[in-house]
């Protein structure tokens, strides 16, 4: 039997990927930020023993306590050998008590309490999300500590290579050591600052899994689950239950509804107008109508607010042609009024050529005014074409489509933009 | 705040898992509110056996140095103002529970030279 198919390695992948994250949050918390590198290290032994003894022995009746019991063992030998080393601190009043023989068994078993699990997957959020470390590493690091994704699996989503990615973590692992952060989840007076942080690489997270900048796959619904899961962290939690944390868990049910329609069988793009709206998820747009409702205290308005409320708007109405283009133009105009984005820029204009025509669109493009920053953007250049083709400029349609083929790395949109091309010819 | 070290001796171990476990999370609760306070400084069990080296000759004999019931079977340094105080601390220990149980507190001496 292959070993990629031994019942063993099927087990392995979905439990691991979710108890990894749980020991490593606890080993975190065990061994302080600064070792993060052991707390993995210890994690990474746990699974491979695992796979180890359970070929032979066959898997255990409770795999995960299986596998909580060898790292928390792996964590007191490790401790019995490193107590008076610098290189750990228990100096803290809840970590003293690993020091000594009389408490160590006691203290371990409390700190991995399912119970507190919850929480320690918080207060690691955090510490990847921590201002001192920049947006892209704190979503590798996120991917890696978090949901469990292997360095490989992470080049892979970001299009990098296994190199790129392992200097970003070990940037982050420096940053850890030189500043020893601690694992807390922050103060009052802070909070809001700090999701924030959080919810945007959440957010660049589930973006990564709903349009996937990796060659090979458009979607990639591990990740949008992964971010989802991080989300609903913050929603249980009363001090991160903030109205722009269900905003944004609504936001991506909205948009996770749809997955199923985006895509035909062969994985080519099927666009907004063509999608089978029976094929989205009643179920995932009334979590996110639940969302919406909670999101809705309190006078401020994130810019999750009315991303939610558009994608409430495409998710509710019948058919395309149904679409309240009104509605949702005024929400772009509030966002790109609070958030000033290209991409909120395009995506007004998209709104304005539904409601107003092409010509008025292509008005509204010339009128931008840092057009020079969106030569770069693929969809400048695909939403010029459409409007192009609109306006029955084939020529112009065609060498603006032929830009966005050039500028995106996604072959699943490279594919779609040439059978807009295609489409200009008949 | 002076440093005292607290010597214990007798006292036992109750034999089934769950009571020794039990027991064991008594030990965690005192020290717990030591190091809560800060006045936690480092504790230890010691095992049975040991040796003992004793003179110029560096004579080395086998323990068990005493009767079981007054050999020392662990220690622990704590913090305290004074020694009273120290006293107080100590009898929050579990090893009290027992009729044989001995904590003997002793301050840490500052040796002047």
């Amino acid at each position: 039997m292959p070993s990629s198919n031994h019942p063993v390695n099927k087990l392995a992948d979905h439990l691991f990927r979710n108890e990894a994250k749980k020991m490593v949050a606890v080993l975190t918390k065990i061994f302080g930020t600064e070792n993060l590198q052991t707390a993995e290290d210890v994690v990474q032994e746990t699974l491979l023993n695992a796979i180890q003894i359970w070929k032979f022995k066959g898997i255990p009746d409770n795999p995960s306590a299986w596998l909580f019991r060898v790292a928390k063992n792996k964590a007191i030998d490790i401790i019995r050998r490193n107590k008076h080393s610098q290189q750990y601190d228990f100096s803290d009043s809840e970590r003293v008590l690993l020091t000594s023989e009389y408490t160590v068994n006691s203290v371990m078993e409390n700190l991995w309490k399912e119970e507190l699990i919850k929480d320690d997957l918080l207060r690691m959020m955090f510490a990847c999300c921590h201002p001192g470390i920049s947006v892209e590493n704190q979503v590798t690091l996120i991917l890696k500590t978090l949901c469990g994704f292997s360095t490989q699996e992470i080049a892979k989503a970001f299009l990098t290579s296994e190199e790129t990615i392992s200097k970003r973590l070990y940037r982050t692992k420096e940053f850890f050591r030189e500043h020893k952060i601690k694992l807390v989840i922050p103060s009052v007076d802070e909070i809001k600052n700090r999701t924030d942080t959080v919810l945007n690489s959440i957010y660049l997270l589930f973006n990564e899994g709903y349009n996937s900048t990796s060659s090979e796959e458009l979607i990639r619904k591990d990740v949008m689950e992964e971010a989802m899961m991080l989300c609903k962290l913050l929603t249980e939690n009363e001090h991160t239950q903030l109205p722009e944390v269900y905003a944004l868990m609504a936001l991506m049910c909205f948009h996770s509804s749809r997955s199923e329609s985006r895509l035909t069988t062969d994985g080519e793009i099927i666009l907004l107008p063509m999608q089978d709206r029976k094929k989205w998820d009643a179920e995932m747009i009334e979590k996110g109508n639940e969302y919406m409702n909670k999101a809705a205290v309190g006078d401020g308005l994130s810019t999750y607010h009315l991303q939610a409320a558009i994608a409430y708007e495409h998710c509710t109405v019948k058919s395309f042609k149904e679409t309240n283009w009104e509605r949702i133009l005024s929400y772009y105009e509030w966002l790109c009024k609070i958030a000033d984005s290209p991409v909120n820029e395009l995506n007004k204009i998209v709104a304005i050529m539904e409601l107003h025509g092409p010509e008025k669109a292509l008005n509204e493009l010339n009128n931008i005014k840092d057009r020079k920053k969106l030569g770069s953007y693929y969809l400048y250049h695909s939403l010029l074409g459409e409007i192009y083709s609109r306006l029955h400029d084939l020529n112009k349609a065609k060498s603006n489509f032929e830009s966005a083929i050039k500028l995106t790395r996604s072959e699943t949109e490279k594919k779609m933009l040439t059978n807009k091309i295609l489409a200009l010819l008949n | 705040m002076k440093e005292y070290l607290f010597l214990f001796r007798g006292g036992d171990m109750p034999e089934a898992p769950e009571a020794a476990q039990a027991h064991m999370q008594k030990w965690m609760e005192w020290m717990g509110e030591l190091s809560k306070q800060g006045k936690f400084v480092g504790a230890q069990p010691l095992d049975k056996n040991g040796k003992n080296v004793s003179g110029s000759k560096k004579m080395v004999t086998d323990g068990p140095f005493m009767e079981g019931k007054e050999m020392v079977g662990g220690y622990l340094i704590c913090k305290a103002g004074s020694l009273d105080e120290a006293v107080e601390i100590s009898k929050g220990c579990p090893i009290l529970e027992y009729e044989t149980g001995i904590v003997e507190v002793r301050e840490i001496q500052e040796l002047k030279m």
